[in-house]
């Protein structure tokens, strides 16, 4: 990863990055937060700031396959990678099964934990294609929900993993 | 977000070699951030000082872990999703294995290195009791070449380390001698996950062989978090117990050298009373779980 | 058309697809073209004299825009029911975190370090942080004696109950502050134009509540506010009376500068500033026969209601109606009061107050079982309300209700029995102690007494233009299924299919005003008069003789377009109507509190691990009765939501104060479960019926807050075999508890390598 200065001396960069399957190009300060970025620069709304300390999960998004807070991550360690959101698991499968199970199970409430949490059920899937109900109290240990319980999340988890394979997505 | 990316500098060099080079420049000038999991905290809540940052994320040179004969070396880069799935440290190193398990989330282990855990030094740290009791020594580069040190002894005082300005840290090595002890660690946190710990520990224990019925501490090692400015081996605790007879007498006996030797504080999230009382229960729940397991055979990888 | 075609049913969720997609639109989301980013400049003193405001050096100030109390074109107050709160502070500030001064600035990012440039400087004036303090009176924060308000409930003769008494129970209960938490913070846009006033949009639960504040504080007329509710990301109450307050920030900047402004709080801001559920304080005493009937009590309820009266005096009332849960008192004195404290004002909070009293009595219940010798179980039993009895505010209760049967009910699937003989066995060797823990208890779902009288709520819903039909109600959607549940209503009323109907966005140019989303009121209360105007559509088009008295619903949507393009879209309107036999008595405080009670039986089964003196809950039992259930994902969802911010308030969350003001206001601080904390949270419903609710259903929000509180603790009580009798109960809590103990429970063993 190497930074570029941009031709005007104002301390951003030209930076690239793979969004959702698209290659994007960004003009921005270094230590803008990858969340603000996707957020304000992409008009990738669906990742939720809901603690900026990493504690929530709200901004979990997919980096080269890795579930991280966006809320933690500085653009410039972005360059490169790929990076999957939610709009980017509605996209690219409509019948997402996660999503689809969310939907069934009564995962989703006020909704605002639900593309970090959707986001990081996907990857506990790709981890896990078959988890244990301790297998998904742990892989979802880091998104907070304050609607739920939990109880019913852990559902349409186990409902996703029932029906086959979990979404594809860019890796 | 309480602070203004235009106030900051971050740069990515793609080698090591670039990165020590920076370092060399302007000693202190840079702060390093890896995963960011501390730093991009402090950031977004205005209290970040420095204002320029150098990203010595996912560097190859960082990121891997060496297999050797007898020790194994991590690289300082590799995060806790890295520890905890890597099959070696799994069997060999259980203690760092488990800890990299209850560090924070799964979001958090896939950004959050050990060398950022250790430089940033907090006591309350998951993994550097394991650290401690496994004799892990640390491998530190700069522009002016390499040094080794044990990491026993790296912690100079709350927050402070035995690092240079123009240093970081390459890898952390550990022997791979402990494969007969008895492992224990638990971490004790307000939930189940995502917690700083109030208390946490570290164990490995070796049983002299010979009677079952009066089993004997050949080799122990205790090591705490949340107890003191720094990550503390319970050095006067070990010595005290060591060579006896591990009977109610002993466990009392550990309990009250322990709690002499800890100095735990009140804070945000816990008393120091019940810190104390936790770590003598702890220690007691150790020796009694190392006690139990008698003459059998240890199972690599395993926590009693 | 019979009931339960759709009724009952678990349809998806109306805004669903939009949550799961990622599409929903919440307030940060939203940027408006010309917007400013706003902020506030809030107290760092519990209480004092503003003396001089600067604005520090390394500032751009004339880039930003600045207000005061001094821009206020109305009055400067938060209307709501007393006008004692500033909505800018000026001469004085009452709580750390007051808001002072407001900033607005086209780059978000520089606004922290504009608000860090101002210095204020204060006389400072004694404050006051307890309960304690703030009766004792020696100083004297808030009109004459501290006191926002008191309520007495009398029933019988208490005083002739003392010397008949065969027991005489006495106990102290407290609960602590508890932070709601919602994981969208709080938000609002502004928009100003001197044609059409003010609009906001924001994360709110009442419009209608925003609207009549703006208006007060702007000084503008009904029709020049508007205010619009954007996808909200929880609520739980701590956005029912708070987004006034910040309303009204984003609307002076919109005013002042002429650009719509925007307000997102961060987390920190969120939880120093904003509301908290009520700290509280409750003594009983009560008086028992010889089988452990109750014969009277005396009841002293009390809750902090932080600097200024916002809510506390509806929450005093509900948690004084609670207090006497579900059992037959022959007679009682309740005493209740809410104090004043220099903290930010305390506010709604799911339960509202209930959960407060609730757990006192339910604590006070076991230990008077303890007392007397007779079991958890079996005091309940003698002492529950039956059919035909009257209620501490002498409301009858109409319904079979058979609480000795539902509480059989919960035993039964909680395995309570069996596993109070195991776990009693168990302890004396093992580390974990293991106890169950019970509570029964009512809710009173609506507006108590005469409120929803005084609400008068008005619905309409709509026959539109495509054949289908549109609900237009105030009542917002944040999660627990406002937009599903009237949908069902309408649609079954109808004899419509599902997706048929919609609700429209709650935006107070639109929609009239169905009265606050709170009190457990939206499926009991509004949808039964939602119920009524969608009557008044099929009405109209039968009148027009476009519909037969039966239908299919293509018929209804060819004969809904068939009038449509005739008439225009058309509208029924509905009002409340308030039961016959509803009485209220405000001034004795006495008669039909609530038209409808939902009636509860909740079970913990609880480990204390002694090593590290953390309590966990292993399983939870909740059975309720609830009238109908309108849809069983949806009301299963409500029942473990709640029960999970319930044990979060048991036993995780703590406010740490000092002198006022939050300490801990980071989620690494305040500790929520997470999904590695939670038990098996089994849920069941009876239906009894309510002719008050629409279908049948009684209010189910706040229901699963009441209980889990106390059945956990009496667990632990169960488990330790020590009294605790305030939450949050924190393994540091039952750690000095069981020191304290004359005889440690037991020292290091070594038998089989675990005790």
């Amino acid at each position: 990863m190497t930074q570029s200065p941009g031709k005007k001396n104002d301390g951003k960069c030209e930076l690239s990055l793979e969004v959702n399957g698209e290659r994007k190009m960004v003009r921005v300060y270094p230590m803008e937060r990858l969340l603000d970025v996707l957020r304000h620069e992409f008009n990738l709304t669906g990742t939720k700031e809901g603690c900026g300390e990493g504690e929530c999960g709200s901004c979990s998004v997919l980096m080269d396959g890795a579930l991280v807070n966006s809320c933690l991550v500085p653009v410039l360690q972005a360059e490169g990678a790929a990076i999957l959101t939610i709009e980017g698991l509605a996209a690219h499968e409509p019948s997402c099964r996660m999503q689809q199970t969310f939907l069934e199970c009564g995962g989703a409430q006020c909704g605002i934990c639900t593309p970090g949490m959707i986001v990081a059920a996907v990857h506990l899937l790709d981890k896990h294609a078959q988890p244990t109900l301790e297998d998904i109290r742990e892989g979802l240990s880091g998104n907070l929900c304050r609607c739920t319980g939990y109880m019913q999340i852990f559902e349409a988890v186990m409902e996703a993993a029932r029906r086959g394979p979990s979404a594809k997505h860019i890796p | 977000m309480r602070s203004d990316p235009s106030d900051y500098q971050l740069v990515a060099p793609g080698s090591l070699h670039d990165a020590v080079s920076l370092l060399a420049a302007e000693p202190g000038a840079w702060l390093p951030i890896a995963g960011g999991t501390d730093v991009m905290v402090q950031y977004a809540a205005g209290k970040l000082t420095a204002r320029k940052l150098l990203s010595i994320w996912n560097l190859p040179e960082l990121r891997k872990i060496d297999i050797l004969p007898d020790e194994i070396r991590i690289g300082a880069g590799c995060t806790y999703t890295d520890l905890r799935e890597h099959e070696f440290v799994r069997r060999d190193l259980p203690l760092l294995a488990s800890a990299a398990r209850w560090t924070g989330g799964i979001a958090n282990q896939n950004r959050g290195t050990i060398g950022g855990n250790i430089v940033n030094a907090s006591p309350a740290a998951d993994s550097l009791p394991a650290l401690l009791v496994y004799d892990a020594e640390l491998v530190l580069i700069s522009a002016r070449g390499e040094r080794r040190l044990p990491y026993f002894g790296f912690h100079t005082g709350y927050k402070k380390t035995q690092l240079l300005p123009d240093e970081l840290i390459r890898s952390v090595c550990l022997p791979r001698r402990f494969s007969t002890y008895v492992s224990y660690a638990r971490k004790v946190g307000a939930r189940n996950a995502q917690a700083i710990s109030k208390v946490c520990i570290a164990a490995l224990g070796l049983l002299s062989s010979g009677a079952a019925d009066t089993p004997r501490i050949e080799d122990v090692r205790i090591a705490l978090g949340s107890v003191a400015p720094i990550p503390f081996r319970l050095i006067e605790t070990e010595k005290t117990i060591q060579g006896k007879m591990i009977d109610r007498g002993l466990l009392t006996l550990a309990k009250q050298i322990a709690g002499r030797e800890i100095r735990p504080i009140d804070d945000i999230r816990s008393t120091a009373r019940y810190r104390a009382a936790v770590a003598g229960n702890l220690i007691v729940e150790f020796l009694a779980r190392l006690r139990a397991t008698g003459e059998q055979a240890v199972e690599p990888g395993a926590i009693v | 058309m019979a009931n339960d075609r759709i009724i009952g049913k678990p349809v998806p969720r109306k805004e669903g697809r939009e949550k799961v997609t990622g599409q929903a639109q919440y307030v940060d989301d939203m940027v408006l073209p010309n917007m400013l980013h706003g902020a506030t400049v809030r107290s760092q003193v519990p209480r004092g004299k503003i003396k001089k405001i600067t604005f520090g050096p390394g500032i751009a100030w004339d880039e930003f825009v600045i207000v005061s109390a001094k821009d206020i074109p109305g009055a400067n107050c938060i209307a709501l029911i007393v006008e004692d709160q500033p909505c800018l502070a000026s001469e004085f500030v009452n709580h750390p975190e007051e808001p002072i001064l407001l900033l607005a600035h086209p780059d978000r990012h520089v606004l922290p370090k504009a608000v860090a440039a101002v210095s204020i400087e204060y006389e400072a004036l004694p404050a006051i942080f307890t309960i304690d303090e703030s009766e004792q009176r020696s100083e004297i924060i808030w009109g004459s004696d501290n006191t926002f308000k008191t309520y007495l409930v009398e029933k019988g003769n208490v005083d002739l109950v003392w010397e008949q008494a065969a027991f005489i129970v006495d106990g102290e209960y407290c609960t602590g502050a508890q932070e709601q938490l919602y994981i969208e913070n709080n938000g609002m846009i502004a928009a100003f134009d001197p044609a059409h006033g003010i609009t906001v949009w924001g994360s709110l639960q009442c419009p209608y509540y925003v609207h009549k504040a703006l208006m007060k504080l702007c000084d503008l007329s009904e029709a020049k506010v508007r205010v619009v509710q954007m996808e909200t990301g929880g609520a739980f109450g701590g956005k029912e009376e708070y987004p006034s307050m910040i309303a009204g920030h984003a609307a002076l900047l919109a005013m002042k500068s002429g650009r719509p402004v925007k307000i997102i709080y961060d987390r920190m801001e969120d939880m120093v500033a904003t509301t908290k559920r009520h700290p509280s304080r409750t003594r009983h005493r009560t008086a028992l026969d010889k089988d452990g009937k109750i014969l009277g009590g005396e009841i002293d309820f009390t809750i902090d209601g932080g600097a200024y009266a916002t809510l506390s005096s509806v929450v005093l009332s509900r948690g004084t109606i609670h207090a006497g849960g579900p059992y037959y008192w022959p007679s009682i004195r309740i005493r209740a009061k809410a104090v004043a404290t220099n903290a930010p004002p305390h506010g709604a909070f799911r339960g509202f107050g209930a959960p407060q009293s609730l757990f006192a009595l339910e604590r006070h219940m076991d230990r008077i079982a303890q007392t007397i010798g007779v079991s958890p179980v079996e005091i309940r039993r003698r002492n529950f309300l039956k059919t035909g009895q009257t209620t501490t505010t002498d409301q009858a209760v109409h319904e079979p209700i058979d609480l000795d049967t539902l509480l059989d009910r919960a035993l039964e699937l909680s395995g309570y029995a069996a596993k109070r003989e195991r776990f009693v066995a168990q302890n004396e060797t093992s580390t974990q102690k293991k106890g169950m823990g019970i509570a029964t208890f009512l809710h009173g779902a609506g507006f108590t007494g005469s409120g929803e009288r005084y609400l008068s709520s008005l619905v309409a819903v709509e026959g539109c233009a495509e054949g289908t039909v549109r609900v237009l109600v105030s009542s917002t959607e944040f999660g627990q299924g406002t937009k599903t549940v009237l949908s069902q209503i309408v649609a079954e009323t109808l004899g419509l299919r599902y997706e048929d109907v919609a609700v429209a966005q709650p935006d107070t140019v639109e929609v009239p005003n169905s009265g606050p989303t709170v009190a457990s009121r939206t499926v009991m209360v509004v949808g039964k008069i939602v119920q009524s105007a969608a009557q008044g559509i099929k009405q109209t088009l039968q009148a027009a003789g476009l519909l037969g008295d039966s239908y299919s619903p293509e018929e209804f949507r060819a004969a809904c377009r068939n009038y449509v393009s005739t008439h225009g879209a058309f509208r029924s309107l509905a009002r409340y109507e308030a039961p016959a036999g509803v009485f209220w008595d405000d001034a004795k405080y006495r008669g039909e509190a609530y038209a409808a009670f939902a009636w509860a039986v909740y079970i913990a089964e609880v480990s204390v691990d002694l090593t590290t003196y953390g309590v966990t809950v292993d399983e939870f039992v909740a059975l309720q009765e609830v009238g109908k259930v309108l849809h069983p994902i949806l009301a299963e969802g409500q029942i473990t939501g709640g029960v999970a911010q319930a044990i979060g308030m048991t036993l995780y969350e703590k406010v740490i104060w000092q002198n006022g003001r939050m300490q801990n206001a980071q989620l690494t601080n305040y500790i929520m479960p997470t999904s590695a904390d939670l038990p098996r949270i089994r849920v069941f419903f009876e239906e009894l019926g309510n002719v008050h609710g629409a279908f049948g259903a009684k209010g189910i929000g706040e229901l699963p807050m009441d209980g889990p509180a106390p059945a956990i603790v009496n667990a632990v009580v169960d488990a330790l075999g020590i009294p605790f009798d305030s939450i949050p109960l924190l393994a540091e809590d039952v750690f000095e508890a069981l020191t304290a103990q004359a005889s440690p429970p037991g020292e290091p063993q070594l038998a089989g390598g675990r005790r």
